[in-house]
């Protein structure tokens, strides 16, 4: 049978990202049909505990913030891999972006009267919270930012907003169609017409052709097996499907974060929060060590700093070993059990009830773990993928590109939601423009491909390796070879045994031949393409011999803004055995390359002048495939607004 | 999955499975015997991996964030609903015997849909804010006690496992019955001033069978619930709430506002 469905607007992926989107599309009328993994409410997005970070300057703390300061916290986090111009059109919307969320029924935590207990620096501070914000929208401090700027609901932000957002959703009526996985991208002469998809209760294949398809399937953190935060289902397919069509990019796949507290042996995300609110990072001689090594910001430097010194501390061997190797601790005990069980409550019941140990009185076991994909598939600032009409990319799964080689905790959700609301509103735009002038013969001619190579695994009857053998042997070389430091001598090994696993693949079998979703062979579909994207990231990784961000190389320890101030794009051309690289320049540059305020101070600097610079931008993304932005590249820059609120910032920081 | 292969107590456990798959014709439902040798902080998401990795490959059941937040590993264990992910077999028996959920539709082996249950629900007891004014993007938050935004927040805690539903004696009868978690999602909505709807409109859909009053009081659901919601206050704030509607003209003494009656 060759079911086939059709619809203005197909999201990939019922996330945040995804359902943002969808609301937008939809409530500029478009049908919608929306395609989900899981129940969308059971997305990973449910999983953010920290917050968004949105410049209201709602608490004493967040006096003098405004979106320039930070645009300038998210430049700098990003190591200057972001597109300025991308990070100026977030941080303009993410105030309206809470909002709106606050009015789709977020139970935001809002401003207390009167004397508000907080930690600052490991000290108990009492801060008397101005009459005339009470009962707005409360921020906390999260790494890597100037001000107190994250607004969070309790401990479980991404759950509240994944709630009300989702709750938007059916009021719409978006066609919401969970256990369904995108196992292709159907498309012809650069133009994606929607997706071959697969039913995860039946096993059984229909077609979805869409004026536009988008894709929020989120991150790709699971080729790092047991070593991510991230849930089971962050395969990166979404990422996967558009890598095989062979024109589109993938960007900055080598920009992996990792986070300094994911909790022994599971992984599970501790929050940063817990670092936010005053928690400390202790050696196994219970010695507060980044204290030592970064006094100005201490545990709140940003992501890459802390897991880096993280990993030397334990590399000097002054982890704590366990049979599971070895880690540091968590110490969250001077916050107090009031604390502990309401602020940062899930914190708490993750401690109780994973490991059996109360935080009130005993260290948590910590250790970084892979966290957050900076890279993704490569689009435009509306979110069109490269190289391909009507496909866009969004969230996660995306490279926007705010973050470069580093995001800020609370900077992800706010992407999902503020991303959805542009890019949204950018797909609506292009499916009110566009007509589905498509033939049937196409899906069903892409639909067949499937069957046969789900017919070809089934049919497999030599004796190969098991789909989780690969899939293990993929995630520990991942994690030796392309983890949090890197070396060209272990990146060449893992490109090696990458290649040799991405061959596997082929002469692996099933063990499983039951009708219906069939688990193994579920995942046997995804695994091609989950090597292919653990190989290009070890690639990207290799081919990029400087420093930055997340991405830091112990044989070239410095920034190079003079050979490398740009974004790695990774295509797979059909039948390839091994992906192709390409650069392009980051963007328009406003704020130039200079010192992050933490981290290491080593780097080179630009040989060209930033106009110059500037001034090849355009062409060369045109080069590589960038789609016509609605409105010029650049007209949303604020052109030197940053010097102003730098000037403020080191102003009152003297004060 | 990259697991620890020593053990630890050296307790060989048994897994009895329910194995049905609805979708093959020559499927029938029957219990399967599985043995593995407990490891440490050995979770129900850690062993069922390992089944079904070393062991039967066809074996289905649902897992995501493997952290108790998202709500899918929803199982009867040894008889009782909980979440597979933070159940550590170290709290259970030498035999552990795995059900999927009740009242929800099997989809196979563990693995039941509670999506399709939970999007009815929202849908029938219109789960998302009815604003009073539309949203102005260009003006400041509307003010919210942070009393209240914590209360809130409480009722939306719940993670739609299914847990409750799956233990109420009332659910597992009468599928019309909106069960403790839309009950919570009534109650959350109620206490919302954001939200227009007045207890007239809300006594429409609480106040039958199929709602609170439908409740015969076992509180089942109170004491399995795996994120500890205080359904039985849940259920009391919404009784009274109908009884002040109905004990007109006290009833307005008894509800002055939403946002004074707020606090459960």
């Amino acid at each position: 049978m060759q079911a086939v469905f059709t619809t203005d607007v197909l999201v990939i992926g019922g996330g945040l990202a995804g359902e943002r989107c969808a609301i937008e599309a939809a409530t500029d009328g478009h049908d919608v049909v929306l395609l989900s993994l899981v129940p969308p409410r059971r997305s990973h997005s449910c999983a953010a505990q920290g917050g968004m970070q949105a410049a209201l300057a709602n608490c004493v703390k967040g006096a003098g913030d405004n979106p320039t300061v930070h645009f300038l916290d998210t430049v700098k986090g990003s190591d200057w891999g972001a597109d300025q111009e991308v990070v100026r059109i977030f941080v303009d919307q993410a105030p309206i972006a809470v909002r709106e969320l606050a009015h789709f029924g977020v139970p935001w935590t809002r401003v207390r009267p009167g004397k508000n207990s907080y930690f600052i620096k490991g000290e108990r501070v009492d801060i008397s919270e101005p009459a005339e914000k009470v009962g707005l929208l409360m921020h906390r401090d999260f790494g890597g930012t100037a001000k107190w700027r994250t607004c969070y609901a309790a401990a479980g932000t991404g759950h509240a907003v994944l709630y009300a957002v989702d709750g938007e959703v059916v009021r719409l009526g978006v066609s919401v169609r969970d256990r369904m996985e995108a196992i292709a991208l159907i498309h012809e002469d650069r133009r994606c017409w929607g997706a071959v998809v697969r039913c995860l209760r039946t096993g059984k294949l229909s077609t979805f052709l869409a004026k536009a398809t988008v894709i929020a399937t989120g991150g790709y953190g699971r080729i790092y097996g047991q070593y991510t935060t991230n849930a089971t289902i962050n395969e990166g397919m979404g990422a996967a499907i558009a890598l095989d069509t062979g024109v589109v990019p993938l960007a900055n796949m080598e920009a992996v974060q990792f986070h300094p507290t994911g909790l022994m042996p599971s992984g599970i995300l501790v929050t940063e929060g817990c670092r936010g609110d005053g928690g400390h990072l202790l050696d196994k001689h219970l010695h507060r060590f980044m204290v030592d090594l970064e006094p100005e910001k201490q545990e709140l430097a940003s992501r890459d700093v802390v897991c880096r010194h993280m990993m030397e501390v334990i590399r000097d061997g002054r982890g704590v070993e366990t049979p599971y190797g070895p880690h540091l601790w968590l110490d969250l005990r001077h916050l107090g059990e009031q604390h502990l069980t309401t602020k940062l409550r899930e914190v708490y019941e993750i401690c109780t009830e994973f490991l059996g140990i109360n935080p009130v009185h005993d260290l948590v076991p910590v250790r970084p773990t892979q966290h957050y994909s900076m890279g993704g598939v490569r689009v435009n600032k509306d979110g069109q993928a490269y190289g391909m009409t009507g496909l866009f990319a969004v969230g996660e799964a995306s490279c926007w590109d705010m973050h470069g080689f580093n995001r800020l905790g609370g900077n992800s959700l706010a992407e999902t939601i503020v991303a959805g609301r542009v890019i949204g509103r950018r797909v609506a735009q292009f499916a009110r423009a566009n007509e589905l002038d498509v033939s049937t013969a196409l899906a069903v001619r892409y639909q067949r491909q499937q069957q046969k190579r789900i017919a070809g695994w089934l049919a497999r009857t030599r004796s190969g390796p098991s789909v989780y053998a690969i899939r293990d042997a993929i995630a520990e070389t991942m994690i030796r070879k392309v983890g949090i430091f890197r070396t060209g001598s272990e990146l060449e090994q893992a490109v090696e045994e990458l290649s040799k696993q991405l061959r596997l693949v082929d002469q692996a079998t099933l063990r499983a031949k039951s009708p219906g979703m069939n688990p193994e062979l579920t995942f046997a579909l995804r695994l091609r393409g989950f090597a292919r994207l653990a190989l290009v990231t070890a690639v990207s990784a290799l081919a990029r011999t400087e420093s930055r961000g997340a991405h830091a190389r112990t044989d070239y320890p410095a920034r190079d803004d003079a050979h490398w101030l740009s974004r790695t794009l990774a295509r797979w051309p059909q039948d390839a055995k091994e992906p192709v690289l390409s650069y392009e320049p980051v963007g328009l540059i406003d704020l130039p390359p200079g010192h992050r305020g933490y981290g290491k101070v080593e780097s080179v600097d630009m040989t060209d002048s930033v106009e110059e610079y500037n001034a090849c931008v355009e062409t060369a993304w045109r080069r590589q495939g960038a789609l016509e932005p609605v409105e010029p590249i650049g007209a949303s820059m604020q052109w030197g607004s940053w010097r102003a609120a730098e000037a403020e910032t080191e102003q009152r920081r003297r004060a | 999955m990259i697991e620890p292969r020593h053990e630890a107590s050296g307790r060989k456990l048994r897994f009895e499975i329910f194995r049905y798959n609805p979708v093959d014709p020559s499927s029938h439902p029957h219990m399967d015997t599985f043995e593995l040798g407990e490891t440490p902080y050995m979770t129900l998401f850690i062993a069922l991996h390992r089944i079904r990795e070393e062991q039967d490959p066809s074996l289905q059941f649902d897992f995501s964030c493997r952290s108790a937040v998202c709500g899918s590993c929803g199982l009867l264990i040894n008889g009782r609903p909980g979440l597979a992910c933070h159940t550590r077999t170290a709290d259970l028996p030498d035999t552990i015997r795995l059900h999927p959920l009740p009242v929800f539709k099997l989809i196979g082996d563990l693995s039941v849909d509670t999506g399709s249950w939970f999007r009815q629900m929202a849908q029938r007891v219109e789960s998302w804010i009815h604003e009073k004014v539309p949203f102005d993007p260009k003006a400041q938050e509307a003010r919210m006690d942070d009393d209240l935004a914590r209360a809130i927040y409480e009722g939306e805690r719940c993670i739609e496992c299914g847990c409750c539903v799956a233990s109420c004696g009332v659910a597992n009868v009468r599928p019309q019955f909106v069960g403790p978690a839309g009950m919570n999602r009534i109650a959350r909505f109620m206490m919302d001033p954001r939200d227009e709807r007045t207890d007239s409109e809300w006594f429409d859909v609480v106040s039958s069978d199929e709602g609170v009053f439908g409740c015969v009081g076992l509180m089942a659901c109170h004491d399995i619930c795996p994120k500890g919601l205080p359904l039985l206050e849940v259920y009391a704030y919404l009784r009274r709430k109908m009884l002040a509607k109905v004990m007109t003209p006290l009833a307005r003494e008894a509800e002055p506002s939403k946002r004074q009656s707020s606090k459960m």
